[in-house]
């Protein structure tokens, strides 16, 4: 790890959050690069991948329920966890900050309208 | 370099019309300036653009700043311990603003406190590196060849990226014209602007030019401080300091605080104190505690400064089309400073787009934000005159260091660990340091720790 390097670093392959945990923070990709899976039919599907800059684990800051997918290191990357407290402390205080992790949740709901839409053309 | 006199500047806030708040704002095309390239400066600029661009309004942004961030030494620099707290560092990341390794010098996951009676690292709750130690320009004179990325012109590139535009010019007055301010340059050169935000800092010669303003804008009370780098070399950096700020809570008279931060191939020093002069220097570095972890006898300075910081909220830091932001205005007490640049930035931003920009509009939708950070530093205040009562008793420093000591050992519940920690990293308010030091199992232990100190045999400390 760098002497300026933020965060905690994970090694290709390893778990950072794992389906079914609860959990009491995001997280933000600060180098390299993680995958996101989910359980499906005793198999896994790989919902997304997740670069530089991109957060994971929000619905933990919103909602009580337990991780819906597991995110693991899919090289060796840096990863930053966001507490949930000191985030929706300054949400509270301003707001607007909330808009930044909407448009991503926003443009995530599109991309799975899109893929909802898609897998109905499929299947007739 | 010539400045007009405050008083010539004062009256000329004379001439802006009482009534002129009603239905200020900013339209499509509006100009706005702002005064000094720091952090405060750039990430008012940042917000500003991106919220307008949010809502369609366009807006021209002129950031004033003489300096250049690339240069090394005081000339490029804009004399900072240099620290980006913990809850900050969070929050950046959740704006999309995340620091790459080129301007972060180093990333901190533990704090050391020093004593007479000991020495206890503190772990980072997180148990990762989420204080970022860094240089605000481009660091100290003798560390010009290397490649590193400042921190305040990392930042201004963000606002230039967005629309901003640098002009490397010095402000030396400020005039009305229709109600409008128009700033004169060194050169002579004067232009009119719809909107001014001062994030001079508190060591500009234009926060002084505020003053007695008529406006009712007025500078914040100062003190002074002390920060001066030590070249160690990237390997005795890492051997003494590691990835470990060392804090020193010691009975010298008049000092406040004192830290020692680890970046790149140097060591940074800052102390605040009362009165803070060369004795009080000398007294700190030679005193067996600081020697123990850190003898200077052979490790050069290669830059020293003495800036002011902000030690009060300006009473009013806004007027009709005059807004005053970071230290300029309101900042946390002792810590975070860059932490309350930005959150008065972005609520000085904010209010700026969507609100308006007249005095009214500032005191209902900014002013909150500054008298936040402004109660919230009241409390810091007990908190730091109790810290000092504590740490002028060895009983005390003894009781603190074995609690400390035993959390972090046994992984006990972290109160005085946390206490100690939050305080040090500026991470969370001072109501909540404050509150933590209510619940019984904190007051329980202190009590069992300080009648353990008072044992001759008590409080052996050991660096954990």
């Amino acid at each position: 790890m760098r002497d300026g390097a933020l965060g905690r670093e994970y090694f290709g392959g390893e778990t950072i959050i794992q389906q079914g945990e609860t959990g009491d923070c995001m997280y933000v990709v600060q180098s390299g690069s993680v995958e996101v899976v989910q359980k499906v039919n005793g198999g896994e599907q790989r919902l997304a991948i997740l670069e530089t800059g991109d957060f994971f684990g929000e619905m933990a800051l919103f909602e009580r329920e337990v991780r819906s997918a597991t995110v693991r290191a899919l090289v060796d990357a840096r990863i930053l966890k966001v507490d949930k407290k000191t985030l929706l402390r300054r949400i509270k205080e301003d707001p607007l900050l909330a808009v930044n992790l909407l448009e991503t949740m926003s443009g995530r709901i599109r991309e799975l309208n899109a893929g909802l839409a898609r897998a109905g053309v499929e299947s007739e | 370099m010539r400045f007009p006199s405050q008083r010539s500047v004062a009256d000329s806030f004379s001439s802006i019309p009482l009534d002129a708040g009603a239905d200020l704002a900013l339209k499509d095309g509006s100009r706005v300036a702002v005064i000094g390239g720091g952090p405060a400066g750039s990430f008012f600029s940042y917000f500003l653009l991106k919220m307008a661009e949010a809502i369609d309004l366009e807006l021209e942004v002129d950031i004033f700043e003489p300096r250049f961030f690339t240069r090394g030494g005081p000339s490029g620099c804009n004399h900072c311990g240099g620290i980006v707290s913990e809850s900050l560092v969070q929050i950046l990341a959740a704006e999309g603003i995340n620091l790459p390794t080129e301007v972060v010098q180093r990333g901190i996951e533990s704090y050391v406190v020093h004593m007479d009676v000991g020495s206890v690292a503190i772990q980072s709750p997180a148990k990762e590196s989420r204080i970022a130690a860094l240089y605000r320009g481009n660091g100290p004179r003798d560390g010009s060849e290397l490649q590193w990325e400042s921190f305040d012109g990392y930042l201004q590139g963000m606002a230039v990226e967005r629309g901003a535009r640098v002009r490397h010019k010095l402000v030396t007055g400020v005039d009305w014209t229709d109600g409008k301010p128009v700033l004169i340059e060194n050169d002579g050169h004067a232009s009119a602007y719809d909107l001014v935000t001062v994030s001079a800092g508190v060591n500009s010669n234009f926060i002084g030019m505020l003053k007695d303003s008529p406006a009712g804008v007025a500078p914040p009370k100062t003190t002074r401080t002390y920060i001066c780098e030590f070249k160690v070399g990237r390997e005795g950096v890492h051997e003494i300091m590691g990835n470990a700020m060392h804090v020193f809570l010691l009975s010298i008279p008049r000092l406040e605080f004192a830290a020692l931060i680890p970046k790149g191939e140097f060591v940074t020093m800052v102390m605040l104190g009362d009165e803070l002069d060369q004795e009080l220097v000398h007294a700190f570095l030679d005193d067996p505690t600081v020697r123990r972890c850190f003898p200077t006898d052979e490790k050069p300075v290669v830059c020293s400064c003495s800036p002011l910081i902000n030690m009060g909220a300006t009473k009013r830091p806004y007027g009709d089309r005059i807004v005053m932001i970071g230290d300029s205005g309101v900042t946390r007490l002792y810590k975070d400073g860059i932490g309350a640049s930005y959150r008065t930035a972005k609520a000085a931003a904010a209010t700026a787009v969507y609100q308006g920009i007249s005095a009214d509009t500032f005191e209902e939708h900014y002013w909150p934000a500054c008298k936040a950070i402004s109660s919230d530093n009241a409390i810091g205040k007990v908190i730091f005159g109790v810290t000092t009562l504590f740490k002028h008793s060895k009983i005390s420093r003894r009781a603190i260091l074995r609690m400390t000591s035993l959390e972090q050992e046994q992984e006990k519940a972290p109160h005085m660990s946390s206490v100690l920690w939050n305080m040090f990293t500026g991470s969370a308010p001072y109501k909540e340091i404050f509150t933590s030091t209510l619940h019984p199992g904190f007051i329980g232990s202190l009590v069992w720790n300080l009648a353990h100190g008072m044992r001759p045999s008590g409080g052996n400390g050991k660096v954990a």
